[in-house]
This record gives structure tokens, sequence and C-alpha cells, in this order.
């Protein structure tokens, strides 16, 4: 996927919500989803199992309009995270602009993290893509919860982000910190554009 | 008819934001170079965000710069209105003219040309004429032409052809710096937080925001006492209290505090898509203005270092068509190419440096073309022949002026003598001097010497004329330093040659170069031989050669035969020298003559051979006395008497004679 078209002056961003199961990639679509004008979203594709799991993954179109001479568009998608998913985690993950990595911050998912995280790379590897030259950033979901259940920002920090990218602790369910994700890994995407390596 | 231009509507008094970054320095740019930047320029941006403002500031920048400029501001509904009226009045040419003459063009509130067809055509004509004659056009919509029902397609087209621009709502910086000058226009106060408080109000269009600014001020007015924030979100209908006011950077609340809005009241509530949004934009923007500044720097440094940059403008004129980044670098690439190529060819041939093609980067394949031509015109110039030695002269009485001051030219090329001019007739060795001079000039250290006959000089420059090659061709013979022209005579009658030669003369006597003509007839006597250029040569020194001496036949026909047979036989060469000759070459052909007579007998050439050959089988016979001498061909008589010679001095010199 071309992140810019000069020709036709359209600007497409497709980024991906990764991450382990349950840790709420879903929702931060749902909740923008109901903060986009129903006019600027497209139909949000879910395909999810009886127990409300994500079999396929979600999709999400958003259309900004025309931004200095550009129609720019945000394609937001979500992997499954279960581990038995990952020819679809892979399928998604090509010609990604941008991942955000949804970490589950409960305690007990942190093995899930680590693993989702290496899967991460792995199957970006196999595209060919250095994941140290991707934007990325990460978030840490369900800060909401208790203190003991919880790793805060900076414990998760220590834990996962030994590159030091961005990150946000958020509450998806209730919407805290799922804007600013989205604008920071937008940012990043974006920032691309003048270095002139658009995302083939 | 014509509103006129609000003066309080100035890109001075226009705060930009992040959403209207780039309509701003768009229309900065129309203002500063109308009719070129960008045309037509299409603004767009809901109400309130300002279009009429830049639109007003464009006609105010441009008279500012340019006060003759002729600057014509109307809303689409009076452009309609006032059209109407000029057809009704049987002006509708008038009012026609009066818009196509102007240089600039505004016209607000496009969007109301749906479903007028009539007007659109007339529109569409406005545009093709002033486009033509290079006016700027600039329009204002609060949509983008694509959305505008019924639009003409060809005027859709047009305005495509130009720039659009949106304007996007203000974010909360802008909002509150717009409230920061109004409030500061106004001579008005306010507590510390209630303009903050205002900026957070959702009230994405500038009016919106002045009209919420003019209500606290008239609070204030009524006398009581400044207003703290609370009491202003209070004046705004904004209940609750400050911590329910979204912070401007966009910080979600606490998930759980929101409460549904109150029908009727200013909802405060965090528009997180419109925050996000315009984050987006702003972020592009500058990666757009990014690459735009460096597209426009480009094309400053280039255009003032002399190349064409029509490709960067087109870029810039265009928008985004291609990937700036490699356009750019392509370009650059290009450039380089062409300083390359333009080195290469000032080393070969100065002036053709200087051509155009070397200038523009769109057309590199003229400019190797330059450089196939100078390499071509750069070939070495035909040198002196090294078999006319100039040891080889031998020095006479009535040659050794020539000869010295050969020497001296020689010995200090294009100053002692420049030009130096040989004359003399038919093979007295004026070729052979001038090879000579050549040869020795052409032992100096980086000397580049041209010798070569007229009528070769004559030949190249009609084929150099043939093959448009003429530019090249004089670079060749530019660089010499020195040029020597054999029998100049022959470029009598010759004006384009006389012309190259006057030119080329000029040229190399210019740059100190040393010039050698020679010519059969003395320059002031050459009949249709400009008198410019004989002027010119009479202005060096002029020697002439003689007709050899005896000493100087005795020479060359003891070399001749030396040469032969290995050694002369002195009687024999004393005997030929002795023979008449007028020139080196009349000697030369005795010698072989003598040669081709030895031979045929098998035997060495001697007095007695040359004797019988020069002068016949017997020795010479008395003459007899009366009666007409023929020339040998008598038999029983003469044939004709009109073909008779009476006084025909010997066979030798009448074969002489034919020779020549």
């Amino acid at each position: 996927m071309s992140l810019v078209n000069f020709t036709t002056r359209e600007i497409t961003c497709k980024i991906v919500y990764y991450g382990p199961g349950r840790s709420g990639k879903t929702t931060n679509l749902q909740y923008i989803y109901g903060r986009v004008p129903e006019g600027r979203r497209g139909r949000m594709v879910s395909l999810a199992t009886q127990s409300d799991r994500t079999l396929f993954f979600d999709f999400l179109p958003i259309d900004l309009g025309s931004i200095s001479g550009f129609t720019t568009r945000f394609q937001l998608y979500t992997v499954p995270g279960q581990v038995y998913y990952n020819a679809t985690r892979k399928l998604v993950l090509q010609g990604a602009d941008g991942v955000v990595f949804v970490a589950d911050s409960q305690a007990r998912r942190y093995d899930d993290n680590v693993e989702s995280l290496q899967n991460l790379q792995e199957n970006l590897l196999a595209q060919g893509v250095d994941i140290r030259q991707l934007p990325l950033v990460y978030q840490y979901n369900k800060q909401d919860l208790p203190g003991d259940l919880i790793l805060n920002p900076d414990e998760l920090d220590d834990a996962l982000n030994f590159r030091g990218v961005r990150s946000f602790g958020a509450d998806c369910l209730h919407g805290q910190g799922v804007f600013e994700t989205l604008k920071a890994i937008s940012e990043l995407v974006l920032q691309r554009l003048a270095a002139g390596s658009p995302t083939a | 008819m014509t509103p006129v231009l609000s003066p309080q509507q100035r890109f001075d008094g226009f705060i930009v934001g992040a959403g209207s970054q780039l309509a701003a320095a768009a229309a900065r740019a129309v203002a500063e170079s109308p009719g070129t930047a960008y045309n037509p320029l299409f603004l767009y941006a809901r109400p309130g965000l300002g279009k009429t403002h830049l639109l007003m500031a464009i006609g105010h920048a441009a008279r500012a710069i340019n006060p003759a400029l002729i600057v014509e501001y109307v809303t689409l509904d009076e452009f309609v209105e006032a059209f109407h009226t000029a057809v009704g009045a049987g002006q509708g040419e008038a009012y026609r003219r009066r818009f196509a003459d102007a240089d600039i063009l505004l016209l607000d509130d496009v969007q109301f040309v749906t479903h007028r067809r009539e007007t659109q055509a007339e529109l569409l004509r406005l545009v093709d004429q002033m486009e033509a004659v290079g006016g700027q056009i600039v329009l204002t919509s609060d949509r983008p032409p694509a959305d505008i029902e019924a639009f003409d397609e060809r005027l859709l087209r047009r305005v495509a052809g130009g720039l659009v621009v949106d304007i996007a709502p203000p974010d909360y910086e802008t909002r509150l710096a717009i409230l920061h000058r109004k409030a500061e226009e106004r001579g008005a106060t306010f507590n510390p937080g209630v303009l903050e408080a205002i900026a957070s109000l959702p009230l994405d269009s500038v009016r919106q925001l002045i009209g919420a600014l003019n209500r606290i001020i008239a609070f204030q007015a009524a006398g009581r006492a400044p207003l703290d924030a609370e009491q202003a979100r209070l004046v705004l209908g904004v209940r609750g209290t400050a911590s329910d006011v979204p912070p401007p950077s966009g910080v979600p609340g606490a998930p759980g505090k929101e409460r549904p809005p109150i029908p009727g009241e200013v909802t405060a509530a965090p528009d997180e898509f419109g925050d996000f949004l315009s984050e987006v934009a702003d972020t592009l923007g500058r990666q757009v203005e990014g690459w735009r500044r460096r597209v426009e720097e480009a094309v400053a440094r280039w255009e003032g270092q002399g190349y064409r940059t029509v490709r960067l403008v087109g870029l810039l004129e265009r928008g985004v068509d291609a990937d700036p980044a490699a356009a750019l670098a392509g370009f650059v690439a290009d450039i380089e190419r062409l300083q390359a190529l333009q080195a290469e060819v000032a080393a070969l041939a100065e002036d053709l440096a200087d051509d155009a093609a070397f200038r523009n980067p769109d057309a590199i394949e003229v400019a190797e073309e330059a450089l196939v031509r100078a390499r071509e015109g750069a070939s070495p110039p035909p040198p002196p022949e090294s078999i006319w030695a100039f040891d080889d002269l031998v020095e006479s009485a009535g040659n050794r002026l020539a000869l010295h001051s050969a020497r001296e030219t020689v010995a200090h090329p294009g100053s002692a003598y420049n030009p130096f001019v040989i004359t003399g007739g038919a093979g007295v060795g004026k070729t052979h001097l001038l090879h000579g001079i050549g040869n020795l000039l052409q032992e100096a250290p980086g000397a580049v010497v041209a010798c070569l006959n007229a009528r070769d000089f004559t030949d190249e420059l009609v084929e150099a004329v043939e093959r448009d090659r003429v530019a090249p061709w004089r670079a060749r013979y530019r660089r010499v330093s020195a040029f020597l022209l054999d029998d100049v005579q022959l470029v009598a009658g010759k004006e384009r040659t006389q012309e190259e030669l006057f030119l080329l003369f000029n040229h190399l006597v210019e740059r100190g170069a040393q010039l050698v003509f020679a010519s059969s007839v003395p320059p002031g006597a050459i009949d249709g031989f400009e008198e410019r250029l004989a002027s010119r040569l009479l202005g060096g020194l002029v020697v002439e050669l003689p007709a050899p001496e005896r000493e100087v036949r005795q020479a060359v026909i003891d070399r001749l035969l030396g040469a032969r047979y290995g050694k002369a036989d002195p009687e024999l060469v004393s005997y030929l020298a002795g023979r008449p000759a007028e020139s080196v070459r009349a000697v030369q052909a005795l010698v072989q003559r003598i040669d081709a007579a030895a031979e045929a007998r098998h035997v060495e050439p001697n007095v007695a051979l040359a004797r019988e050959v020069l002068e016949g089988a017997a020795p010479p016979a008395p003459r007899p006395a009366g009666g007409p001498r023929t020339s040998g061909v008598t038999g029983a008589g003469f044939r004709s008497p009109e073909k008779s010679v009476l006084d025909w001095p010997d066979i030798g010199e009448r074969l002489i004679e034919e020779w020549r």
C-alpha cells in the first residue's frame, strides 16, 4: 500500500492495532467509531466469534476530507489477538503504515504482551519490515483497573518498551488515551511524508 | 457597485493557525505575484473562518506592492445582479471588459453560482480571458468546488488547475490568539482565565468566537466588576464548574463524569475527533508546506543562478502531482549534469559555454548536442606540414630580410610582427616559409598552430554553414596560439570567408596569437579583398620573397642531386644553377628532368646529358642569320605564321614555362 499517491492527491494511512487477545484493540476502534461524525466514517466491519472475540479483523475507514490538497483517509485495522490466528495477523499487517501495540496492563497478562510483541516483530520481519523503521506507539490499556491488578505505564515501559517509543496509558472503554494514541501514530505516519519514504 | 476592500481585513489582522496556514501562505503568494503563483486560487471553508478576510487581504497587499494594480472585489450575488443590470442596459460588453481588464479579481461566495448556467458561462469566459492576459483570480466558497451543485465541468477543471485550499476551524491556540488580538483591538481587559474559558468553548467559527467575546465585553461594559472565568462561562450559557470545561490539549476527562447536554446550552463536550482532525491537518500541513518551501527555495536558488525552473514552478502550481523529493532530486541531478557538460564545453570552446542550453535542465539533450558540436569543433586545427622545415630554406641576399624577420616573429610570437605577411611570385618559397614558421611556432610548449590554405579555409566554412556548425568551427580556430594562412589572395571576392577571417583576425590579435599570411599578391593589390582586411595585413610586416638567386638555385640543386645520388656533380650543379629560373619550383623541375633522362639511359646525370635535354640533341648551333627561329616544330616549314615564335630563348625554358 502506498502512503501517498501524488498523482491522485490522496493520502491513505493504514494503521494496525496489534496486541494480545482481549487487550482492547477492538474497543479502541469502537470508541473512535463513536466519536467520528457519521459523514466521515465508513461502515465498521467487525467479524467476531460467538464469544465476541475478533475472528478475522476489524476495519474502520475514516475520511478526513481534503487536507492541504490531499484527500486523506485513515484505515484502522485490528488483528485477532488469539495465538492461533497468526495467518490473519500476517495478512492484516501487510502494508501497514503504522502500528499501535495495545498491551493489557494486567500483571497476569504480562507474558501474553511479551509474546504478542515478539510475534509482531517476527511477522514484520517476515514481510521484510524492520520494526525499528516502522511508526509504532504503545498503548497500555485497562489502566482503570485496581492498582493491585495492573502494572503502571512506567513499569510497562520498563518491561516492554525497550525501544523507547511513545506510550500512553489508556482506558479504552471510556475513551481515555484512545485519541491520544491515534494522534501520536498518525503524526509519526504523516511525518514520513516529509522524509520521502512512503511505506510500500 | 463594487464593495470597497475593508481596511480591517489585512494580512496582519489575520491570525494564522494550523488550519489556515496553507490558505494564508497561498494568499500571500498570490498577493506578491499575482497571475503567476496560483491561478486561480480557490479558498473554501465553513462560514466565519476568514475566507473573505483573506480575499480582501490579497487585494490590500497586492495594492501595497503595486498601487497601479486594478483590483476588483465582488461577491457572486453582486456580480450576477450587476451583470443582469448591465445586460438590460445594453452595457454587457462594458461590464465584461471591466472585469477582464482587472489585474486581480476577487470573487466571494461562488457557491451561489449553483444552477446559474449563464453566470457560470460568463465566469468561465472571464477566467479564460484573465488567464490569457496573466490576470489573477481568487475565488472563495463555503465548500470545495467539486461539492458545488451543478457546477460547470469546465469551470471545475479551470479551478482545479489552480490551487484549491481549505481553511479548517481554528484550534484552541488559534482561538485564544484571535481572542487576544480582538480584545487588544477593542482595548478590553479581562481577568485571568476569561479568554481561555471562551477559547475552550467548542466554537469553531471565528465569528461565533468574536460574538462570544463581544458578549463578555458588553457585560463588563455594563458597569459591573470585571467578570472572572466562571462568570464568563455563565454569561455565555455554559453551566457547571471549570473542571467540566475540557482542557485545551484535548486530554479526556475522567470517564463516567459526562452528563447529557441540556437542550439550548452551549455544550462544552470535548470534540476528540475534531482535535484529532486538527492535529492531522496541522502535521500534514507542515509536511506539505515543508516540501513546498523546499521547492520554493530551490526555485529561488537556481533562478538566481540563471537556470530555468519551469519544472519546479510547475510543481508548485499544479500542487502535488509527483513525489516532491524525487522531483527535487531529479532537478538537482539535471542541473549537475548541465554544469558538467558546461565545464567540458568551456574547456573546449569558451564561447559555446554561454549557450542558453546549459541553463535549461528540461532540455539536457540540447546541451549534450552542444558538447558534441564543441568536441567536433575542438578537433585540432590543421597543423603545418613537417616537410617544410624552416632550416631547409636557403638564405640569400634577396630573402635575408624575410628570413630574419621570420625568426624574429617566431622568437616573439604575437608581438614582434603581427601579422607577418609573406608575398612573392608563384614557387618562390612562400609556402615553405609559412609552414617553416609554423613548425617553429609549434615547438613552443602548449602551442596550438593552425596552418592551412585559404581554399581549405573557405571549404571548411562552407561545410560548417551547411551543417550548421559555424560556432564550433569558429571555436576551433579561435583557440589557436598561431594562425597561418597560405594563398590569402584566394579569399578575394568571398564575402563570408573574409567576414570570418576578419572576426578571427581581431579575436586572435586581441588574444595575442600570432598571425602569418602568405600571398602571391601584395595585400593592397588583391582585387576583391576587403579594405578592412587589407589594412590589417598591411599593418603588420609585409616581406617579399624574390625569385631565387643563383646561390639559392645552386643550393637547391646541390641538395636535390645529393639526396638522389649521394654526391652531386659540381659541374652539373653549376650548369643547372646557371639556367634561368623564376622560382625554386622551376629549379626543382630542371633537376627532375635531368634525373628522368639519366634514369632512362641508365647513366649518372652529367652536364652533357643536361645540355642535350635542356638545349637539344646537338650542341647549340649558331643562330642562323635572319629568318625566324621556331619552336622546333617547324619540320618542312611552319604551319602557320601566327603560331610561330620569333623570339623563343631555348627549348629548356619553353618546357619550364609549359610546366608552370
